[in-house]
């Protein structure tokens, strides 16, 4: 099963529609409690990240009898030091996202520690791509 | 405890979410953090924040918590209301303080 979302940077009042579909959805199919959990928060994070600090992004998901596996596409600034990105506490945030309680520097561990795999890759200037997997 | 049991025993406000007052509370969390809410808080609990923005209700609606409390009188955004009636999850409010209405709460589920 496929499902595609499309996201708006900057644009807060859709935060968190993808999750709430693929949780639906997830739901539907009888997948275990804990692991539905840990894959909307992960995917959550991820969402709230583009929208806090790209332009667009997109967000394809595709679910098999073993997997979900989520790619999140995204054009904007990129992340020029992933390492420093990915520790607690570190955060790029504007003082308007901070204000509203996003940017604590503990998006992208949350996604590390609910996800069984995760890999970005990204380009300054360019944009970033997140993959996560997790297993049923 | 239902969170309309709440509502009496704290008299708070209830804003939205009317739906919900029969939510069976499992406990509290506390935090304006929303990464902090969405990695930590669990199933069932109220959440005390002073953030009045939709997003509080996105999260609480993906953890599936029983229901919001805003401090200090705050009020919630309009769409924030909308949310809340579409999701079935109260938002109520207090003017106490975040530090006082935890306390109160806390001797209320553990009494």
């Amino acid at each position: 099963m496929r499902l595609s979302f499309k996201i708006e940077g900057g644009d807060f009042t859709q935060a968190g529609q993808a999750s709430s579909e693929v949780k639906k959805v997830l739901k539907q199919l009888g997948i275990d409690a804990k692991t539905i959990k840990n894959i909307v928060i992960a995917l959550y994070e991820a969402e709230v990240n583009i929208v806090a600090h790209a332009y667009r992004g997109t967000i394809d998901v595709e679910i098999d009898d073993k997997k979900i596996t989520i790619r999140l596409t995204d054009e904007g600034p990129g992340i020029p030091d992933i390492e420093m990105a990915m520790k607690e506490g570190f955060s790029t945030a504007s003082k308007k996202v901070r204000e509203m309680g996003f940017g604590a520097g503990m998006g992208l561990p949350n996604i590390k520690k609910n996800t069984d795999l995760m890999d970005i890759k990204s380009t300054v200037g360019v944009g970033t791509e997140l993959i996560m997997v997790n297993y049923f | 405890m239902k969170v309309s049991e709440l509502v009496n025993e704290l008299g708070l406000k209830v804003f939205s979410g009317e739906k919900g007052l029969d939510n069976e509370i499992t406990g509290g969390y506390v935090s304006d953090l929303l990464s902090d809410v969405m990695g930590n808080a669990r199933d069932g609990q109220v959440w005390i924040t002073l953030q009045v923005h939709q997003n509080v209700m996105a999260i609480a609606s993906l953890k599936d918590m029983a229901a919001i409390i805003l401090v200090k009188g705050l009020e919630p955004n309009e769409n924030t209301l909308q949310h809340s009636n579409n999701e079935n999850i109260p938002i109520l409010g207090t003017g106490l303080s975040t530090f006082e209405i935890s306390g109160k709460l806390y001797e209320l589920l553990n009494r």
